[in-house]
């Protein structure tokens, strides 16, 4: 019992960052942005939240400072995709290599560097109950943000009008435009929520996860996080299981190993990998053909004037 | 007109490498390619402190140039012909995986000397060097046991290659001196470098009974977990007791300077030969990290250890020594097993309870 309480407790923090970042990045695709700059902006975020935490002591300030990071560089993003539509994979991908040498820069003098771990939740009486305590009210805010951001998500894109318009500018962005609505204004700020998102999941990990920056320490999550959504195929509430589903997994295989199950290693370590390539299988076998991305996803759009 | 231009502007970049060359030959062009970031703070930090170490000493007379975060493959190849081409005229090549990328380029250019780190091949210009490892390693599996409360040692791998597999190998023959019983559990997180997985593993190993970790990875993840849980670990490839004040026991440290040293005055005073290196604790390439959070008769024991790892009258690999199976294995060094069985070393000795991956 002890042993699946630890186990839980580490897949609830392994799969924290990816949500984070994966729930911004679905929000942004929502609108019909691709950008697969994730890892560069959670890179970032890493190495300015730990900065501004390493500076003041303050998780939260640390937080902050890792989205406006993230924000910053998404802003850099919408002005080249949006302003001057360019082409979006490639700013995405160039945004990921300019986001790691802007990060170690940035790091280079906090290398070696200690903060103290994020405080976690205690409420006496609930914190301390048996097996479910620990779980449920004892985790670090992070984990409490990127569950509520998910549910605030889902409650905007299937609830609000301006969700509703956020879908549409996705699925058809020269009608949303026919019919008045400011498209690229839109997904500006749906690319920099985007951007706030992979930020804080960068921030996570220095300031929660590993309480030090390393440069390169988010070692390839961005792009966990950019199959997540895929894998989810673009629904909230898959992107939950999804990103619990893979944390669950690579933990439980060095779980797997410590019992000295005999299955080698090495296809312990690409099992995540290969879950999220059959489910993308599964997906594009369904009835709709795949067809569930949104249908402008990655065209730029220029207004006509 | 344009032929002209072309001719112009050919003749322009010829002139223009060859002052690129001209300028070379003043000085000796030192190479570095890591695999990791030079702020890793473990195994490439450790060859930058080397690279620092010959620019204190050589000053105008050489100029380095690192490339870093370098991919074991094809795309090492890439970037170690780069350096060739950049006019480099010694190229250190820091990581296992660089090994047959450093030998088709050392092939193509013959006039570059290449020292690659941890391999086993060699040509006319390219040396190998790498440490002992395996002597810290046996020096830590006697402190570990010693510490161990629950007999149970955890042990963070990186790629089971013949380097780690040696040290596995080393730490339980120690630690059975001590505590015949003593049980190691293996996490294989195949990666060189990933705080966030070194971590969980740590966890997992910790989560598992473990109570002294050890890891064969190269940041500080490990330590700063087992130190946020009370428990002992070893720091890897620098001194990390920063990060674990109260948790680090010692640490197995590289230390590349004094060869860098050598290799680059070899190379200005034209000695320079292919050479195959491997050095330990007694040539200092090799050193043991301050011995802390320990009781004096433990650290007594660690230090006499050492000392008589020094002077050779201790080998970590003495025969006999017994495989998985119980049956003796075949002892080609005397009284220990040879630097060849030791460099290629695939199988785990008595008492791991466990199976190399993929074997």
């Amino acid at each position: 019992m002890e042993l699946l309480e630890a186990i839980i407790l580490a897949v609830l923090a392994a799969s924290t960052p990816l949500l984070l970042a994966a729930s911004g990045e679905l929000l942004v695709e929502r609108a019909g942005v691709l950008n697969l700059g994730v890892e560069g902006m959670m890179i970032v975020g890493a190495a300015c939240g730990f900065a501004g935490a390493w500076a003041t002591g303050s998780t939260f300030i640390g937080a902050l400072c890792g989205i406006l990071a993230g924000v910053a560089l998404s802003l850099v993003f919408a002005l080249m995709t949006l302003g001057l539509a360019v082409n979006q994979v490639a700013t995405g991908l160039a945004l990921t290599i300019l986001g790691i040498g802007v990060s170690g820069l940035i790091g280079a003098g906090f290398v070696g560097e200690r903060i103290a771990t994020a405080p976690r939740l205690y409420i006496p009486g609930l914190t301390t109950l048996p097996f479910v305590g620990k779980i449920l009210f004892g985790e670090d805010a992070f984990v409490y943000v990127s569950l509520a951001l998910i549910i605030g998500m889902s409650w905007f894109l299937y609830r609000t009008r301006a969700g509703l318009v956020l879908r549409a500018i996705g699925d058809n962005h020269v009608s949303a435009h026919a019919l008045g609505y400011p498209v690229l204004k839109i997904r500006m700020f749906a690319v920099m929520f985007g951007g706030g998102c992979a930020g804080l999941a960068g921030a996570y990990l220095p300031l929660a996860y590993t309480p030090f920056f390393v440069p390169g320490m988010t070692a390839g999550r961005g792009w966990i996080a950019l199959a997540l959504v895929v894998f989810a195929s673009w629904l909230p509430g898959r992107l939950v299981i999804g990103a619990y589903l893979f944390g669950a997994v690579s933990i439980l295989q060095l779980h797997a190993q410590g019992w000295g199950v005999g299955v080698p290693s090495q296809l312990m370590s690409a099992l995540p990998y290969l879950a999220t390539v059959v489910v993308l299988v599964l997906i594009s076998r369904t009835r709709s053909g795949g067809s569930t991305a949104p249908a402008a996803l990655g065209t730029v759009f220029v207004p006509d004037r | 007109m344009n032929r002209k231009a072309l001719a112009a502007a050919a003749l322009l970049l010829a002139t223009g490498l060859g002052l690129g060359a001209a300028v070379a030959a003043d000085k000796l062009k030192v190479g570095f390619v890591y695999i990791g970031p030079v702020g890793d703070f473990g195994w490439t930090y450790q060859h930058e402190v080397g690279r620092q170490m010959i620019v204190k000493e050589f000053g105008d007379k050489i100029e380095t140039t690192y490339l870093e975060n370098v991919s074991e493959g094809p795309d090492s190849e890439r970037s170690i012909e780069q350096l060739a081409r950049a006019g480099n005229q010694l190229i250190f090549t820091t990581s296992f995986g660089y090994m047959d990328p450093t030998l088709k380029v050392a092939k193509r250019n013959p006039k570059v000397m290449f020292e690659h780190a941890t391999g086993f091949k060699r040509d006319k210009n390219m040396s190998s060097y790498s440490g002992r490892f395996f002597e810290g390693r046996y020096i830590q599996g006697l402190i570990a046991a010693k510490m161990s409360k629950k007999g149970v040692l955890g042990y963070i791998g990186s790629f089971p290659i013949p380097e780690v597999i040696s040290g596995i190998n080393a730490t339980m023959l120690a630690a059975q001196k001590i505590n015949p019983d003593i049980k190691i559990k293996i996490i294989w997180v195949n990666t060189w470098f990933d705080p966030g997985k070194e971590a969980d593993a740590a966890k997992a190993l910790l989560d598992q009974g473990a109570d002294v970790i050890m890891q064969h990875t190269d940041s500080p993840a490990a330590m700063q977990v087992a130190s946020e849980r009370g428990a002992l670990a070893f720091g890897q490839d620098s001194d990390m007791i920063k990060f674990g004040p109260k948790t680090q026991l010692t640490a197995v440290t590289n230390n590349w300077g004094p060869y860098y040293v050598e290799r680059v005055k070899a190379a200005l005073d034209g000695t320079w030969k292919s050479e195959d290196t491997w050095a330990g604790l007694k040539e200092k390439m090799v050193v043991m990290a301050p011995y802390t959070n320990m009781p004096d008769d433990v650290k007594k024991m660690a230090m006499d250890t050492e000392a008589a790892i020094i002077a050779g009258t201790l080998k970590p690999f003495k025969c006999p020594i017994l495989g998985q199976d119980g049956k003796e294995v075949e002892c080609k060094g005397g009284d220990a097993l040879d630097p060849g069985q030791v460099l290629g070393m695939n199988f785990y000795v008595k008492g791991i309870d466990d199976k190399i991956p993929g074997k």
